[in-house]
């Protein structure tokens, strides 16, 4: 996944914020926000995951007169496109996400990303059977070029679904 | 708002319930928020016939963005330096979320003082469906 242009919109904000149950002002009323320290809307700690919307082939949003994985009806019985580290999809899960913040994402910031494959590895699941895990890094970095956030995600594929307790 | 160093002590704790009886609709919300549309979040026949899971369940990042709620809230805004987790267990339409950062260290970087943190996050029957760690900024 690279992204060339994700601007910070104050509307996503807010629409994120209220997704993830967070009512903090300092996320919709730039009033308010101004009068904080940070002096104006601020992103969300996770608000960067949201870059997905604007990489045009991220695998996990339907597109226009492409064939889609999920339902209908029914199951369509189309086989999800492979897709890289990070988050989910099939047989692949999120695993663990970590977020390094060099400053804070703020509103009218046009941020780009880019994402370096990291390390493989495999380990033997117990409620799973083998388990591949694989990381990857992602670079925020503003319209100067500036490093706003680093990102690594690690995904990771079950050989089956994982057993319920 | 935010933390004085001078009053935090190691193993001091915060704790807030991020979300109560998580409905369907709010992961709706956030698969709409975040972009990723993965029908294992929001399309019931999928997921029972296709993935063979019990029922949709919430996106990782989903259960990381309320606990941030909770870290953000403690630390206040802007301060967070670093939020890294790992996902150790799902989370069900219907769960209740606690989510409680622990002081692991205070400590000095120069002159600007950080807090170190344990982040976890459980459900209902007591599970931990999220462990990981933050630092932040105190004055």
């Amino acid at each position: 996944m690279t992204v060339k242009r994700f601007p910070i919109e104050a509307s996503h904000i807010m629409m994120f914020a209220r997704s993830v149950g967070d009512d903090n002002q300092i996320y919709y009323d730039a009033d308010y926000a101004k009068k904080t320290e940070p002096g104006t809307i601020i992103a969300p700690p996770t608000f960067v995951q949201a870059s997905a919307q604007f990489d045009p082939d991220y695998f996990l949003r339907p597109k226009i007169g492409q064939p889609w994985f999920g339902s209908g009806k029914e199951p369509t019985g189309i086989k999800r496109q492979a897709g890289g580290g990070g988050g989910g999809g099939g047989g692949g899960l999120h695993a663990e996400q970590h977020y390094e913040y060099h400053r804070q994402v703020k509103v009218g910031d046009v941020l780009t990303a880019t994402v370096k494959p990291g390390k493989t590895w495999e380990k033997e699941g117990k409620r799973s059977g083998k388990l591949v895990f694989s990381e990857s890094i992602t670079e925020y970095r503003d319209q100067k070029g500036e490093l706003v956030v680093t990102a690594r995600g690690v995904g990771v594929r079950t050989e089956r679904v994982v057993e319920q307790k | 708002m935010a933390l004085k160093a001078s009053e935090l002590k190691v193993g001091d704790t915060y704790t807030e319930r991020v979300v109560e009886d998580l409905k369907r609709t709010q992961i709706v919300q956030y698969a709409g928020t975040s972009g990723d549309y993965n029908p294992l979040h929001t399309d019931e026949i999928f997921t029972t016939k296709v993935a063979g899971y019990p029922s949709v369940f919430a996106h990782g990042m989903l259960t990381m963005g309320m606990t941030g709620k909770m870290l953000t809230n403690y630390v206040g805004d802007g301060r967070l330096t670093k939020y890294g987790v790992r996902f150790t267990s799902q989370v069900w339409p219907g769960d209740t979320l606690d989510a409680t950062a622990t002081v692991e260290a205070i400590r000095k970087e120069g002159k600007q003082s950080f807090v170190d943190l344990v982040v976890t996050t459980v459900n209902q029957n007591g599970v931990e469906v999220l462990k990981g760690s933050a630092t932040a900024r105190v004055d």
